[in-house]
């Protein structure tokens, strides 16, 4: 695949590895916060590779798993009011809320439906006037101006039962949340790389300003993430943390001024909660009420009832970055793929999920 | 989740355009790439084009690589 097969030449990833061996001397933790780096990582088997002094953390970067149980259960309450069809992203119905999930309910009884796109949803509400079509919004800002842009169709098509849960989450708010947190030391961190395709690298200037961390934007093949990392391994070694970009043919510094546009046009910020964080302010998404006929929160009244978080799951420290999957003792045994405790084990991104199919035979 | 992958156009009609990906052909949105042209690449997310490639700085980016490779 063009842009893709030559991001991947196993001599030249020789050479990098070993330029960043000769290079990298401090003491390094770097997180990637993106779970599409995390598996990147372990499949290309690039942690073996590096130097002993370079340690990675996999960060809060899946969607799926950061969505709290509370959220969860209320995209399972809208399943089960008559008349309301859910559509979803696939992980996203297999992750178990406080006493079910989107897939039981369906199981029960309730149309669940696995959507594409946001633009499959909006055929769904085409083709159903009758019926309420309700999209669970997850998803950082790569995919929520895709979300805005179905918005936008659905008014301009005159489509009055399509409706959104947005749970949609922004990352530089939860990288200064964490870092605030000071659990976690780090040295550098691996930004997102379609995050930053909306987004740019601007926002993430804040980082290397005001808590001396090294930045680089990376993209998803082996060499895209040996220069992010000899990018990042530069910068520490130098003292000068700075934003880099790696992954230039896909971000630019200033991002996509037409989906962000489009993403200011429908929501704006607020406060949203993290799985294992918690209430984080201004690091959500929320519909603005010029569009509230499209939001699922003020359409439907639902009381989904208290919340239960899955007992022994350690999700929320691993999303930190403060434990591993290896730290957690239903891993392997009680948590499996086929049997997911945790929504760390259901994303397909999910470090418990990429722990267990790449394995980590040095532990590290 | 935030996968995208690359993707290339060969047609448009309005907000619309086919895309070739390794021989599949699929119908995306251009509404948050509206500049897009027939026979750029894009980055395809959930049936959107979230960003044109930039095939020059694709090129750069391989150059860099080439030169970091061979520099002590």
């Amino acid at each position: 695949m063009k842009f893709v097969n030559e991001y991947r030449d196993p001599e030249l990833g020789k050479k990098l590895i070993d330029r960043i061996h000769r290079r990298s001397k401090k003491p390094t933790r770097l997180m990637e916060f993106c779970g599409g780096h995390t598996v990147a990582i372990f499949k290309h088997g690039l942690r073996q590779l590096l130097p002993d002094n370079i340690e990675m953390i996999s960060g809060p970067g899946c969607p799926v798993c950061v969505t709290a149980s509370a959220d969860l259960d209320k995209a399972i309450a809208l399943a089960r009011l008559p008349n309301v069809i859910i559509t979803s992203f696939g992980d996203m119905v297999r992750v178990p809320g406080s006493y079910s999930s989107l897939q039981k309910a369906k199981a029960d009884g309730a149309d669940v439906r696995v959507v594409y796109s946001a633009q499959d949803a909006l055929t769904i509400a085409r083709e159903n006037p009758d019926k309420s079509v309700v999209f669970i919004g997850i998803g950082f800002e790569t995919t929520a101006p895709t979300i805005a842009a179905s918005v936008l169709q659905a008014e301009q098509q005159k489509i009055s039962n399509y409706y959104i849960l947005s749970l949609h989450k922004t990352c530089p708010p939860i990288m200064k949340a964490i870092l605030d947190l000071g659990e976690v030391r780090l040295n550098g961190i691996i930004c997102p790389g379609h995050v930053s395709s909306i987004i740019g690298s601007y926002p993430y200037q804040f980082i290397p300003d005001d808590y001396r961390i090294a930045c680089a934007v990376s993209g998803f093949e082996p060499l895209d993430m040996l220069l992010a990392i000899d990018m990042l391994v530069n910068q520490i070694e130098s003292g000068t943390p700075d934003v880099e970009i790696a992954y230039r043919r896909g971000v630019k510094p200033e991002g996509n001024i037409q989906a962000i546009r489009l993403m200011e046009t429908v929501f704006e910020t607020g406060e949203a909660i993290w799985r294992g964080i918690g209430k984080v302010a201004s690091s959500g998404l929320q519909i603005k009420s010029r569009y509230e006929k499209f939001d699922a929160d003020r359409a439907f009244e639902i009381d989904p009832g208290p919340t239960r978080e899955p007992k022994g799951c350690i999700c929320g420290s691993i999303l930190r970055g403060v434990s591993t999957p290896r730290d957690c003792r239903l891993f392997r045994e009680t948590c499996t793929p086929e049997n997911p405790v945790g929504p760390c084990m259901v994303s397909a991104e999910g470090s418990c999920a990429t722990y267990y199919h790449y394995g980590d035979s040095h532990g590290r | 989740m935030c996968l995208a992958i690359p993707a290339l156009i060969t047609k448009i009609y309005g907000q619309q355009a086919d895309v070739d990906i390794e021989g599949v052909s699929r119908e995306v949105s251009l509404q948050l790439t509206p500049e897009a042209k027939v026979g750029d690449y894009v980055l395809l997310h959930t049936g959107y084009a979230i960003s044109i490639i930039d095939a020059a700085e694709a090129e750069e980016t391989l150059q860099l690589l080439r030169q970091l490779s061979e520099a002590s």
